[in-house]
């Protein structure tokens, strides 16, 4: 016997505010007397009748003083006072609040680097407008034991079949010489500068920017397109077209454009000047018998090429893939393959492993990925769990607040807006740490990262970022504790579940799983690097250094260079060779020798030294003995290394005659071998043979007595004396050497920097989570004392529950760890091992600072005197 | 002195409010004047009545009395102010010199 409802809504939205209460009263009333008098059905209409009658639409409420409404949770009024509260909250408690603050900003600084360093690395390459139609031409087989092998140095003549045979497939094919190290000379100002002989094509494809110029600049046979910092390096203000140059002391090129320098994130950031193929083919007698004798089994240049809009690089490769078999038909038996390597793939695809499967920085872009996810998850949930934690003290405070007016959807915006504001603070110092860090990292990660103030999407991901942060862990105490009831939590009878603590337990676990993986991982990673740095190398690579042998003066001059050398007293001695000792870049079939099975296709690392090389690198005999000048037979004579040895088979190596290309070559010793390519792998079969012609590099050994930047002056004085035309540049075998660790210790250093991290960022998450334990247990503790518990059983009370989920995340870790670093390591023919202790520690060392961390708290907690904490009731 | 003008409905609910004396609200006051007039009157009508003789200061009110049949709401009860007393004094005033002012043969043809 009801009032119809919807009569009843249509009052109550429709109806005159101020009068609402009475009018809904008294027709409730008249109802029931006109159901009595009249009967159910007349009552209704009139009821309806009634109701139509007050409808007042238009009408709002009269401004009355004395009126206590609640006020819409959104007025200004209220948003001040939110955040208000929410300062006097963090001021009240500095130390949350710096905890709380901190460590996500810390967590957000972390994410915000990482996201850099992947927007970087996934914009490589982007600046060239053809992006997306440019490729390499590389070309990929199998040797005959499955391993496959990818390679981008292409045969010469390859070029020109593209050309011909293909041209509506590309739009541009550009040869290159690979960029390399030339000496740039104009007047008396000389620089070694690293550059590349390209096609007169290539600033078209490139679409690089000219500042001065035109790109059809290098059309002219004797020309040269300068970077805008080279340019101004030679020519400083001046206008430096059509400038006559010298390119290594020996080609005279005019100045026929300047590019815009390009960006540090593309392939060809070394690229500071470009001249043409043309002139590298006609200075180069080696280059030139290749392309007039169309030499397809020299493969020692790149092919760079644009294929016409209409072109998928698929479809491109499908019909040029045999080309390589086609004209070497011996390639068949490596199945080797041509395929177009696209720009968007080189940075990050580029790099295949045994299997042939992509093995490129693409993994160090989704490890760092991983591990920006997790750290900035850590200090997420740190600031979860210190705000719930938090805020079961405030459920008084929520009491009061209901009991005095306030309405629900006004507390959740209260915790809302106090969350959202501790995550604002937190983004603005981590901008703040970004800025400051920004350097140093770029440093170790060998990037130039900047923040994008100008971008769009870093912000939008910043403030989103912010904003479900704050939203999530504001969503604990917002929803939850603005449903209490206000009489349970104000008599007392309220109390937080059993259970209550169990996600923030699960939470802690979860951040020591991240973190003692990550110490996991960066203990393995410097283990590895120290495992191969440990290796014997097998020469002296202190006070050794090489000088590049790019101009014919020093070519001619052996003996006299040498002697002023020694002469000066700074250096123990010189000499040449094809190579650095810390490069082997030359590797040759066709070696024969007794007792070698027919089929078996050798392949040997070649170097070409002088009498005087074994002395310069101090390289150490197992048999035998070095190249000598007291025996003319020397000059057919060859040094092996072990591997060599083994790797032919030989018994009893010296004296025994090694064939090359049918040229006969005895065996003088065999010297312990000496890692000259990556650390990390087996070293390569190698042979040394004497030979003053082949000389790229000339070694020198410096005198361990003397100061190295005394003994480098008098060097550089010879040098100047025999090479004018050249600068003095010189480079250190113990830098380059180190150089080899350069992408294992970057990893190490990055790895260990975000473990550390991470563990800070747990350590202060669980600092405070004790801090706010040991004071929800003041009083209980104050019982336990007064009853004779002593420091020592207070402390473990209160550090057990921790240590209990340390240990469990410690058991969740080693596992996950194992299995990802067993993988890693996988990757290094020669590799550490993954010893126990290495687990035994670093869980040792996670428990050790958790109780630091933990021990202050609870030893703090434990000494207070029980009269103070047990005084107030 | 501005004579507020008084309608004859705003008369007799007026008048009505002034015999309930304390119990004078919404309710009490439609079926009072229902059972003295024997009128159907609507409630909307009563209730925009009373605001109007509110705003002109002929009535006071205030709010209290809530019991369960009305779902707790509160009424909102009724008084005759000064004002309204003065007022319903000059109606009466004004009808018995009327009445005093008919001829007597004209009050004999109505029978009284």
């Amino acid at each position: 016997m009801k009032p119809p409802r919807w009569a009843d809504w249509l009052l109550k939205t429709f109806g005159h505010p101020d009068t609402l209460e009475e009018v809904q009263g008294d027709l409730l009333e008249l109802y029931t007397y006109w159901v009595e008098t009249a009967g159910e059905r007349k009552a209704r209409w009139r009821y309806v009748l009634s109701v139509l009658k007050l409808l007042r639409p238009l009408a709002s409420r009269k401004s009355n003083e004395n009126y206590y409404s609640t006020p819409f949770f959104l007025h200004p009024d209220m948003l001040r006072n939110y955040l208000k509260i929410a300062l006097r909250n963090l001021v009240k408690n500095k130390i949350y609040s710096s905890i709380n603050i901190g460590g996500l900003a810390v967590g957000m600084a972390v994410a915000m680097l990482i996201g850099l360093w992947i927007y970087d690395e996934l914009d490589y390459d982007n600046y060239f407008q053809h992006y997306d139609r440019i490729a390499k031409v590389m070309q990929r087989g199998t040797t005959p034991e499955g391993v496959v092998f990818n390679g981008g140095h292409m045969p010469l003549p390859l070029g020109n079949e593209l050309r011909t045979s293909f041209g509506d497939d590309f739009k541009h094919v550009v040869m290159s010489s690979w960029t390399g190290e030339h000496i740039l000379a104009y007047g008396d100002k000389k620089f070694t500068k690293t550059g590349n002989y390209l096609s007169p094509e290539a600033p078209d494809m490139l679409t690089l920017t000219m500042l001065k110029g035109t790109r059809a600049g290098l059309n002219e046979p004797s020309s040269i397109l300068l970077s805008e910092s080279v340019a101004k390096a030679l020519f400083g203000d001046s206008d430096p077209l059509g400038k006559i140059m010298k390119i290594d002391n020996r080609l005279a090129v005019k100045v026929t454009g300047v590019y815009e320098d390009l960006p540090f994130n593309t392939e060809f950031r070394d690229m500071t000047f470009i001249a043409p193929w043309a002139l590298y083919v006609s200075s180069e007698d080696w280059v030139k018998r290749a392309q007039d004798n169309a030499q397809w089994d020299n493969n020692s240049w790149q092919i760079l090429a644009q294929i016409a809009p209409n072109a998928d690089f698929d479809a491109v490769t499908e019909k040029i893939k045999g080309l390589r078999v086609k004209h070497v038909p011996a390639t068949a038996e490596y199945k080797a393959e041509i395929f177009l390597h696209p720009m968007h793939r080189w940075h990050l695809y580029t790099g295949w492993d045994k299997a042939g499967h992509v093995d490129g920085r693409i993994q160090y872009v989704w490890l760092f990925g991983i591990i920006g996810v997790f750290v900035l998850l850590l200090a997420c949930i740190n600031f979860m769990n210190l705000s719930t934690a938090r805020s079961e003290k405030r459920a008084k405070e929520v009491g009061i607040r209901k009991a005095v007016g306030s309405v629900r959807s006004q507390l959740i915006s209260q915790f809302f807006s106090e969350s959202l504001l501790v995550v604002t603070f937190a983004f603005g110092l981590s901008l703040l740490f970004v800025l400051l860090l920004l350097p140093l990292f770029n440093e170790v990660a060998d990037k130039q990262l900047h923040i994008l103030w100008d971008n769009l999407i870093f912000w939008l991901s910043g403030v989103g970022f912010t904003l479900i942060t704050g939203l999530i862990a504001g969503s604990y105490p917002a929803l939850y504790l603005s449903s209490f009831q206000p009489v349970k939590v104000l008599k007392g009878t309220f109390r937080v579940g059993r259970f209550a603590s169990v996600p923030r337990k699960v939470l802690v676990v979860m951040q020591f799983t991240v973190s003692v993986t990550l110490i996991i991982g960066t203990i393995i990673v410097f283990r590895q690097i120290q495992y191969a740095k440990n290796r014997p190398i097998g020469y002296d690579r202190n006070g050794l250094i090489t000088v590049t042998m790019n101009t014919p003066e020093l070519h001619d001059h052996y003996n006299a260079l040498r002697s002023d050398l020694l002469r000066t007293g700074a250096v123990v001695d010189m000499s040449t060779s094809s190579a650095p000792a810390t490069d082997l870049n030359s590797q040759n079939g066709g070696f024969d020798w007794e007792g070698k099975d027919p089929n078996f296709r050798d392949s040997f690392g070649t170097i070409a030294v002088t009498h005087d090389f074994g002395k310069t690198v101090g390289w150490t005999f197992k048999q035998g003995r070095d190249f000598s000048r007291q025996f003319s037979t020397d000059s057919a004579g060859m040094v092996l290394n072990e591997t060599a040895v083994r790797y032919m088979g030989l018994k009893d190596p010296v004296g025994k005659t090694v064939k090359w290309n049918g040229r006969p070559f005895q065996v003088v010793g065999v010297i312990q071998d000496m890692v000259m390519r990556s650390p990390f792998e087996p070293v390569y079969q190698t042979v040394f043979m004497l030979n003053y012609g082949w000389a790229n590099v000339i070694n020198i050994k410096l005198n361990p007595e003397r100061s190295t930047s005394e003994s480098l002056g008098k060097i550089e004085a010879v040098f100047r004396k025999f090479n004018p035309g050249s600068p003095f540049d010189y480079k250190f075998s113990d830098e380059q050497y180190a150089l080899k660790f350069a992408t294992e210790e970057r990893i190490g250093k990055l790895a260990s920097v975000f473990a550390i991290l991470a563990i800070f960022i747990s350590c202060l998450g669980l600092f405070g989570l004790a801090s706010f334990v040991a004071e929800q247990r003041t009083k209980e503790i104050g019982v336990r004392k007064v009853l004779g518990a002593t420091v020592l059983n207070v402390w473990s009370l209160l550090s057990k529950d921790f240590i209990f989920l340390v240990l469990i995340g410690f058991g969740i870790a080693t596992p996950i760890a194992y299995y990802f670093l067993n993988n890693w390591l996988q990757k290094y023919d020669y590799r550490t091992e993954m010893s126990w202790w290495i687990f035994a520690v670093s869980g040792a060392g996670a428990l050790v600072v958790t109780l630091l961390t933990v021990s202050f708290q609870s030893i703090k907690a434990a000494l207070i005197n029980p009269v103070k904490s047990l005084r107030s009731e | 002195m501005k004579r507020a003008f008084l309608g004859e409905f705003e008369e007799v609910v007026l008048l009505t409010v002034a015999i309930l004396d304390e119990g004078a609200y919404g309710v009490s006051i439609t079926q009072e004047i229902e059972q003295k007039t024997g009128r159907a009157v609507g409630f909307s009508t009563v209730h925009t009545t009373l605001q109007r003789l509110e705003e002109k200061g002929f009535l006071s009110s205030r709010m209290g009395g809530a019991t369960a049949e009305r779902g707790g709401r509160r009424k909102r009860f009724f008084n005759v102010t000064a004002a309204g007393r003065k007022a319903l004094q000059e109606v009466k005033q004004v009808r018995i010199d009327l009445w005093n002012a008919l001829p007597p043969q004209t009050l004999q043809l109505m029978g009284g």
